[in-house]
């Protein structure tokens, strides 16, 4: 009997083509909108947490300042030095490396090319705390490192400026008139978290950039790696007494340094994209709904308007079950294929708009068969009233009907 | 109308029907005695308001009496409900209305299918007894014409092949040349009698015209909801042969 009323439906809805599609219009939007908002969110979602991880987990940033800015008057508060780097290596348990750094930006010229770059001073550490494959060439040795040598590893954006994508291990490259020796090249990172190309980057030993650059000792950035066994939290509170004691913070004064836990700061703006989805989702939610009671609607307005026709059916012998059923399977049928066009309309729109976006093409299973399973629900629910009303219709005033 | 001793087809016994209630209470029906044997053409007269169609509607177990008894086969149809009702439409009622009541934008062979379609048979089975009864009704090569392709005639010889298609017991027609002229009315009438004659179908017309009802073998004349005469042996037998 379910194949007869099945059949009864598709026939029907093949007659009335364009009534059958403004039915379904109302799921299709509901059901594309809800996928493809889910669907970019959980995107986006996954770009922060791929951006922030790209900065490293368990690791700290530490920094001069307070917070972001350095904000309030008075002097600027004192960089760090070699001897924090060192005090924080001995002195504090689950410290897996620290990679202090110095920078200053320059010109950086090869073979008449000439780019302006960020040069980086750091310690082996760096590649330590914040894992960054080569490409091609070598990372410096520990011996290059104390002794402060002029070699540099360049990142992809500055081989794409200076050599046009060529090799560059094992030439020599002057920024702001100091040269140094190309020894590995990087391979690509991508956008920072927070703007900012992390490929348009030289890296050096920090006491050749010290030396030759900043003409300091100052260190204005350090990365403090965390081990796996060490809780980040704990590993901050000793940091930040450390700290306070070296720069001779007294009680109640203000720490004039600030330490970021990169894992935290994934976290809360995973939580956040995690939350923007979700409240998108609940408004192309609604959109369903609406699309459900357009279903209603019209399967309303059929139900009178084929009136007779369901006269001829219960004269004919029809009993009200199949009456009912072959309304309610219309409907659902409608709503079904209005989830199945909303579902590949999704796909289509996330192809669009993925990369306008700036987020990777993405296809969550779930998001599409809760979306589809919702619309058929919305096809039995939207469409008993109707069939209901259908099936109770008294076949001799239904024949009469005009 | 019973020709001899055994059970008739059809029965009722005192049925009534009353429309409404309280003051307003219309009764349509005052008592009707009818019996119809397998076999016979009967055609149902009388002004509008005297319940033929009450009668007919009865008869169809679209409706039932507000009280009295109505046998079909035997079986008490007034104790049957709506369901039990549909299925002895399904199994042994044909109808043909008026207004022909095919489904638009649907071909002959669909609408002639349809009952089989309730009734469960496979597609192929459909197609062979619906293209059987189309061409039984002298349109198998119109099969695939919607309503709105064929001429008034046509399309009551579609609905008569659909009728027809489950091999019923009884044909049942409302008024079924009230919308054609004269001659496809005389067509449509032939081939009603061909069908009581050939395949033995009982059928009940109800029509206000003395030239259509001139076909049946018998003649029930309602007046004021009670059947006023019956006129035997009428020009049927005579008319086609």
């Amino acid at each position: 009997m379910l194949g007869t009323t099945f059949l009864l439906a598709i026939r029907s809805i093949a007659r009335h083509k364009l009534r059958s599609f403004l039915t379904t219009l109302g799921i299709i939007i509901g059901v594309a909108a809800v996928v493809t908002m889910v669907t970019l969110g959980n995107a986006t979602t996954k770009a922060v947490q791929k951006q922030i991880s790209a900065l490293g987990t368990n690791m700290l940033q530490v920094r001069p300042g307070q917070g972001f800015g350095r904000g309030g008057g008075g002097p600027a508060p004192a960089n760090f030095d070699e001897d924090d780097v060192q005090a924080i290596r001995d002195q504090i348990a689950g410290v897996s490396a620290v990679a202090p750094q110095a920078g200053t930006s320059g010109t950086a010229i090869y073979n008449g090319a000439n780019a302006t770059t960020t040069v980086n001073g750091t310690t082996l550490g760096y590649f330590q705390v914040q894992p960054w494959a080569l490409t091609a060439g070598r990372y410096w040795t520990a011996t290059e490192e104390s002794a402060g040598k002029g070699v540099c590893i360049i990142g992809n954006t500055v081989r794409k400026n200076l050599y046009g994508g060529g090799d560059a291990v094992g030439t020599r490259l002057r920024i702001n008139g100091i040269s140094c020796d190309v020894i590995g090249m990087l391979s690509t990172r991508g956008q920072a978290g927070f703007g900012g190309d992390q490929d348009d980057v030289v890296i050096m030993p920090i006491k050749q950039v010290q030396r030759r650059f900043t003409g300091n000792r100052d260190i204005r950035l350090m990365l403090v790696g965390v081990d796996q066994d060490y809780s980040t939290s704990a590993v901050q509170a000793s940091l930040t007494s450390l700290l306070r004691e070296r720069r001779h913070i007294g009680n109640g004064k203000e720490d004039d340094f600030n330490i970021f836990d990169t894992a935290q700061i994934s976290a809360t703006l995973t939580g956040t994209t995690t939350l923007l989805t979700q409240i998108v989702a609940a408004v192309a939610a609604i959109s369903l709904v609406v699309g459900g009671i357009g279903i209603m609607n019209i399967m309303l307005v059929s139900v009178t308007e084929r009136t007779r026709e369901i006269g001829i059916r219960l004269a004919i012998g029809a009993v009200a079950s199949e009456v009912l059923m072959q309304f309610l399977v219309e409907a659902v049928v409608l709503s079904c294929l209005g989830g199945l066009i909303g579902l590949v309309l999704a796909q289509l729109l996330i192809l669009l708009l993925a990369p306008l976006m700036q987020v990777d093409w993405l296809f969550v299973p779930e998001i599409n068969i809760v979306a589809f399973a919702i619309s058929a629900a919305i096809g039995v629910v939207f469409g008993f009233f109707p069939a209901r009303r259908a099936a109770s219709l008294n076949p001799i005033d239904a024949l009469r009907h005009e | 109308m019973p020709s001899d001793g055994g059970q008739p087809l059809i029965r009722l016994h005192g049925v009534t029907k009353v429309y409404g209630e309280g003051p307003t209470a219309f009764q349509a029906l005052k008592g009707v005695d009818l019996a119809i044997d397998t076999g016979d053409f009967v055609a149902v007269m009388g002004p509008s308001g005297s319940g033929k169609s009450t009668t007919m509607n009865i008869l169809g177990c679209l409706d039932v009496p507000s009280s009295g008894e109505f046998l079909f086969k035997g079986v008490h149809v007034e104790q049957l409900d709506r369901d039990q009702r549909a299925l002895l439409r399904r199994r042994y009622l044909g109808f043909v209305f008026q207004g022909f009541n095919l489904l638009a934008r649907t071909s002959a062979l669909e609408n002639v299918e349809l009952p089989l379609l309730y009734r469960g048979d496979a597609k192929a089975q459909r197609r062979e007894t619906a293209m059987a009864a189309l061409d039984k009704v002298g349109l198998a090569e119109w099969w695939d014409h919607t309503p709105g392709e064929l001429s008034g005639g046509q399309q009551q010889r579609v609905a008569i092949a659909r009728a027809i298609v489950t091999s019923p017991e009884v044909l049942l027609a409302d008024e079924p040349t009230g919308n054609l002229d004269s001659e496809r009315s005389v067509e449509i009438m032939q081939l009603l009698t061909d069908l009581n004659r050939t395949s033995g179908i009982t059928v009940l017309m109800v029509t206000h015209e003395p030239d259509m009802a001139a076909f049946a073998r018998a003649i029930v004349h309602f007046k004021d909801g009670l059947v006023e005469r019956i006129e035997h042996g009428h020009a049927a037998g005579t008319a086609i042969a």
